[in-house]
């Protein structure tokens, strides 16, 4: 479901730059194409942006510069009223003065939709996120899972072609965040709806999402389905931000083959303990240049056989996790090198202090940009 | 022995504090009223007694009164207040009596009974000057000389505003000596119903260029702004306008209703002997005429009318300015406080119904 | 306990140690109780003494008058009854009786008393409240009472043949007790007969009602005006970053500094009719020379000088449940398909109400107690109830009168109130 081609583009951010101040640039040159059923999150630290991103896509914000547009038109000159795009806020903004019933018949109202077809379809959209018992309750009367379900059959009730939602689950607890998850995701499956989801939430990004569009300080950092982002991270802040990752700084001394091009050829690392490293050439310079190589705890092994990136290691903690043992390390002067031993047979059991080896392989291992 | 000391020092300072702050508090009108109050009567009594007096403006002393005696928590000991008021503040029991033999006899030793113009000295009130409403006009915004008070009644004659005091007192005998009643008939034909729709019916005419006015400060700067053209007014407060800030202000004393301004203590007073002291002290013959050096009002003793001499300036002779100058009283009315009084109630009301019409 | 818990068809719970559970709970809350009361007993008791006593004196005086039978040395404190001759022939004769001899006599003898405690002028006082020109009456009487022979009514009708009107004679009938409506019928404008039948005063001496009616007028105007202006004030503040909110804040707050003469005098050279506005408007030719609008010292006067008094009031409570609103309800409106304006009025306005409501009863109760400013720049039109209770209590000293208008005030104000919570529910009132 990956975007590749703009012209099937169903939301498509051409370019955009927005500044509050007309000093500094909030978001710097987005380009984003999103299809249409697609659930895309916009993922990134508090500040970086994606709120605004959010905000200009639904209207209540101008971008500075460049354009937006919804099915191949351009929508910036539209106000917010004639986008058709519902929106789930963080707040929820159910209106305190009108009950469930009232807040649902909103939209239709203003749309000059007649009594008994409200009804019935404000009905069913309550039926849709369990709630059909509600519809004369008042906002204040729900608890806050009830209200974020109100919300949400509220901004899908006019059937809307896009959805928006600003960090819906930020204000729920851990378990009914992850029932609500499933719930949106189920939703977005059975009604066919493009999602634009905003999170600062990994996990909550990588099980939903169709693709993350990771922010960093106004810029989208990589555009990639989750286990892509995973697995494949392009450069050092995603790396980090998604999910664990050992850090080994250091500098590129050789690639193999021809130096005309660096990525996707293994690159051999001098460390800063002056050993070296074979790790796959992902967004490195040529010999020479500074950089960092990462890798995933689960993708080093303690019993594996030597390889060219087999060294010793001191362990100096373990914790145990049931299903795996958490070991950290001693790696090429690196205090805080993690590796996660499976507890299963067949894994050597380590003993605090003891030295061991570690191993892994030179794919795994990805040459990105310095920090 | 040492705290003794300091003890005895200490007490026998606050003794001496407490004899040197006697004091009287009197209560005035305001602006140059006070001013010349101050200037004739305190100063010189602080001079003569030691008696500090503290001077306290109202928009109109006789107000506080009732509500301080009732409660009981009097602080004024002299209140400057209007015949009226006196009259009616005596009635209720609010005010002390001041027994006439206090006040000091004429230079000639004429006793002060017979030295006060008739009805000055009552019960509980000694009057101090006589003041009067008059009209006033501003010369660079007429068109002509008003010489009479039926030409401020008459907008045909000399077209603009015209400010009036909002009460009926001194309105209602103003429209009748304009509308050709002699001073001497006002309050006979005031008596009448007819007399009253008459006075109204006078009024009705000048009623749309009528601007009312409330404080004695504010004619003077409604002549001065040209706001209107001619104005009722104490008479003092425009020869104040005119001598001593140069205004261009002429005031027409045809017509002039006179009234007495008198010192009343009220009950309770705290000082009440000091007040005593200071009434006496501030009607006698001097103290009136010193007055009238400072603000045209007239001295309410006969004895005191030779001495008044010139303004402050230096300049202008005072007699012609003041409400009792014999030139000013060809067409006078004076003011008949028992017909207000008993008629207050029942004429303000049908001037405030009248007003609201 | 066990018990209490697992059997819940037991009727009488009970506490560990066995004693009911509603009496200990009640013996816990005592003491907080208790505490609680002492914490407020101050504010209590200073409400008593400034708010409670004063109205309740107020609504006794606007009943009570005893001018015409007690005689108070405000000095001795003592208390010494009069006209009681004349009450006690009141009493033996029904009301309608031609006033005999005995009546005359017994008038003359009270007359003499008064001339002793020199109280004509207080019982003329009282009489003269309903029967203006009476008060000369009483003081002639008493000065001349012991001159005077039998037969009595002769000689006092000879002294001044008013004393034979019968109204007076229903007037000192009336005032001879203490308690009396007089002064809530003259409220009304209305009065009673020489029979004591109730009915209008003269048409040209009608005032409070209208007065009434006019105070309650430009109350409303005063309060929707201040409504029209406060409200996007108030959003303003309530939006704007708080640098500027704060700014702003100050100068609506300012009319709250400023001194009453301050603030006439401005309003004075701005709006008088040689002021700054009309000289504006005649430079700019709107209007001539000659045709300056008057927009002092009359109706519009007072409107604009207690509006601008009266905005911070409306202000304020608007501004505080303004605040409050998340801007993500319009947001929301709006992206639900709402215009601008439907979100404003489905959305913003209806969770401002609170504020209107407590901004409006604010200033409409304000007003309608005013009477600084309509005295100052009311000039004829612009005078309003208040400037007559001010005129009794200050001036004419009928403070019974006073009170009767002050209370006829309150209960109006206690009617709308009472309506206002019928029709908008006082628990929907957001007082800052
Ligand atoms: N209305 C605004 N005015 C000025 N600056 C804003 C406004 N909204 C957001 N910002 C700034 O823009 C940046 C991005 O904010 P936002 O889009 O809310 O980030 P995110 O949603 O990723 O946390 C932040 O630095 C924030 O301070
Ligand atoms: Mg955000």
């Amino acid at each position: 479901m990956a975007m590749t081609d703009s012209g099937a583009a169903f939301v498509e951010f051409d370019r955009v730059q927005k500044s509050y101040d007309g000093e500094t640039l909030v978001v710097k040159d987005l380009n984003l194409q999103i299809a249409k059923g697609e659930f895309v999150t916009m993922l990134g630290p508090s500040g970086s942006g994606k709120t605004t991103c959010l905000m200009m896509l639904a209207g209540f914000e101008t971008a500075t510069h460049g354009e937006i547009r919804l099915g191949g038109v351009s929508i910036n000159d539209i106000p917010p009223h004639k986008r058709g795009i519902g929106m789930v806020f963080q707040s929820y903004a159910l209106f305190p003065h009108m009950t469930v019933g009232e807040n649902l018949s909103f939209p239709l109202e203003v749309r000059g939709m007649g009594k008994s077809e409200r009804e019935e379809k404000v009905k069913r959209a309550l039926d849709m996120v369990q709630m059909g018992d509600f519809a004369l309750r008042r906002p204040a009367q729900l608890s806050g899972g009830q209200q974020q379900r109100i919300a949400l059959a509220r901004a899908l009730v006019f059937e809307p072609q896009v959805v928006l939602m600003d960090e819906p689950l930020g204000a729920l607890d851990k378990q009914l965040r992850e029932h609500m998850q499933f719930e949106i995701k189920h939703l977005h499956e059975s009604l066919g709806i493009t999602v634009v989801y905003v999170t600062h939430d990994q996990s909550e990004a990588l099980t939903m999402s169709d693709r993350v569009a990771v922010f960093e300080n106004g810029r989208i950092q990589q555009l990639a389905p989750p286990a892509d982002l995973y697995e494949r991270p392009e450069n050092s802040f995603v790396a980090q931000f998604i999910g664990e990752n050992n850090k080994l700084p250091g500098t590129v001394v050789a690639l193999d083959g021809d130096n005309s091009k660096t990525e996707g050829k293994i690159a051999t690392v001098k460390l800063e303990d002056g050993a070296t490293c074979e790790a796959l050439a992902v967004k490195c310079g040529g010999p020479g240049s500074k950089t960092l190589v990462s890798i995933r705890p689960e993708r080093v092994s303690v019993s594996a056989e030597p390889g060219p990136n087999s060294t010793t290691a001191q362990v100096l903690e373990l914790i145990y996790l049931g299903d795996h043992i958490r070991c950290r390390l001693n790696v090429h002067g690196n205090d805080e090198f993690v590796v996660k031993v499976p507890n299963a047979a067949g894994h050597k059991h380590l003993v605090v202090g003891e030295t061991t080896q570690v191993t892994w392989d030179a794919e795994d291992a990805r040459a990105l940009d310095p920090l | 022995m040492k705290k003794i000391l300091i003890l005895t020092t200490a007490l026998t300072g606050f003794a001496f504090a407490a004899t040197a702050e006697e004091e009287v508090t009197v209560m005035s009108w305001g602006g140059a009223y006070t001013k010349s109050q101050v200037e004739a009567y305190h100063k010189p009594f602080t001079a003569e007694t030691a008696i500090k007096v503290v001077s306290v403006d109202a928009d109109n002393p006789a107000t506080p009164i009732k509500a301080q005696v009732e409660a009981g928590n009097v602080t004024i000991d002299v209140a400057d207040v209007e015949f009226s008021d006196a009259i009616r503040l005596c009635d209720e029991g609010l005010l002390e009596e001041i027994d006439p033999s206090i006040l000091p006899p004429a230079p000639d030793g004429t006793p002060a009974i017979k030295d006060f113009i008739d009805g000055a000295i009552q019960d509980c009130a000694v009057a101090n000057i006589v003041w009067s409403t008059v009209f006033a006009y501003n010369k660079d915004n007429v068109k002509g000389t008003p010489t009479s008070i039926a030409d401020f009644f008459d907008t045909g004659k000399f077209p603009g505003k015209r400010g009036l005091r909002k009460s009926a007192k001194a309105t209602l005998e103003m429209a009748l000596m304009a509308d050709g009643v002699p001073a001497d008939k006002v309050y006979e034909i005031l008596n009448t119903p007819e007399g009253v729709d008459r006075a109204f019916a006078k009024l009705d005419t000048i009623k749309d260029d009528i601007v009312w006015w409330e404080a004695g400060a504010q004619p003077p700067q409604l002549l001065a702004d040209g706001e209107v053209v001619m104005s009722t007014a104490y008479n003092g407060r425009i020869f104040n306008a005119a001598v001593a800030e140069s205004q261009p202000l002429e005031v027409v004393w045809d017509g002039q209703i006179l009234d007495f301004d008198l010192f009343v203590i009220p009950k309770g007073a705290p000082n009440k002997d000091n007040a005593m002291k200071f009434i006496a002290f501030a009607t006698s013959t001097k103290s009136l005429a010193d007055q009238a050096s400072y603000i045209s009002y007239g001295p309410a003793r006969k004895s005191s009318g030779a001495l008044v001499g010139m303004y402050q300036d230096g300049k202008t002779e005072m007699a012609p300015h003041m409400p009792t100058a014999e030139a000013n009283l060809s067409n006078a009315l004076v003011n008949n406080f028992e017909f207000w009084v008993d008629h207050d109630a029942e004429l303000n009301e049908r001037f405030n119904a009248w007003l609201a019409k | 306990m066990v018990d209490a818990t697992t059997n819940p068809t037991n009727t009488g719970l009970t506490t560990a140690d066995g004693k009911p559970l509603k009496a200990a709970l009640a013996h816990a809350q005592a003491r907080s109780r208790r505490r609680a009361f002492l914490l407020v007993l101050p504010l209590l008791l200073f409400i008593v003494i400034t708010f409670i006593v004063p109205i309740g004196q107020m609504l006794k005086r606007s009943v009570y008058n005893d001018g015409f039978t007690v005689q108070r040395n405000l000095t001795t404190g003592e208390k010494t009854p009069i006209m009681v001759n004349l009450a006690k022939w009141f009493d033996e004769n029904p009301a309608g009786t031609e006033p005999d001899e005995a009546a005359f006599a017994a008038l003359v003898e009270d007359l003499k008393q008064l001339k002793e405690l020199r109280a004509a002028g207080q019982a003329g006082t009282r009489i003269n409240y309903e029967l203006s020109g009476s008060r000369s009456l009483f003081t002639q009487g008493a000065r001349k009472a012991k001159k005077l022979q039998p037969p009595y009514k002769e000689a006092l009708l000879e002294l001044n043949p008013k004393w034979n009107d019968p109204k007076l004679w229903q007037v000192m009938r009336s005032a001879s007790s203490n308690f009396t409506g007089t002064f809530f019928l003259a409220a009304t404008d209305r009065t009673r007969d020489a029979d004591g039948n109730i009915q209008s005063v003269e048409e040209n001496r009608q005032i409070y009602l209208k007065l009434f009616w006019r105070t309650l007028k430009l109350s409303v105007l005063i309060t929707v005006l201040t409504l029209i202006l406060a409200y996007p004030i108030a959003h303003l503040l309530a939006t704007l970053p708080l640098r500027y909110s704060n700014l702003l804040m100050i100068f609506v707050l300012l009319p709250f500094w400023t001194s009453l003469l301050v603030r006439t005098t401005s309003w004075m050279i701005l709006l008088q009719s040689q002021g700054v506005l009309n000289d504006a408007m005649v430079a700019m030719g709107l209007i001539s020379d000659g045709n300056r609008i008057q927009m002092m010292y009359n109706q519009t006067g007072t409107v604009i000088a207690m509006t601008h008094i009266l905005l911070p009031f409306m202000v304020l409570p608007l501004y505080s449940v303004m605040r409050p609103i998340n801007p993500s309800y319009v947001r929301a409106a709006r992206s639900l398909g709402a215009t601008s304006w439907t979100a404003f009025r489905r959305i913003y306005f209806p969770q401002t109400v609170p504020g209107i409501a407590a901004g409006g009863l604010l200033v409409f109760i304000l007003a309608v107690g005013y009477y600084i400013t309509p005295a100052l720049v009311g000039g004829s039109d612009g005078t309003l109830i208040s400037n007559l209770i001010a005129f009794h209590m200050q001036k004419s000293l009928n403070w019974s009168m006073a009170a009767a208008l002050a209370s006829l005030l309150l209960g109006g104000i206690l009617i709308l109130y009472w309506l206002y919570d019928r029709l908008v529910g006082i628990d929907n009132l957001k007082l800052g």
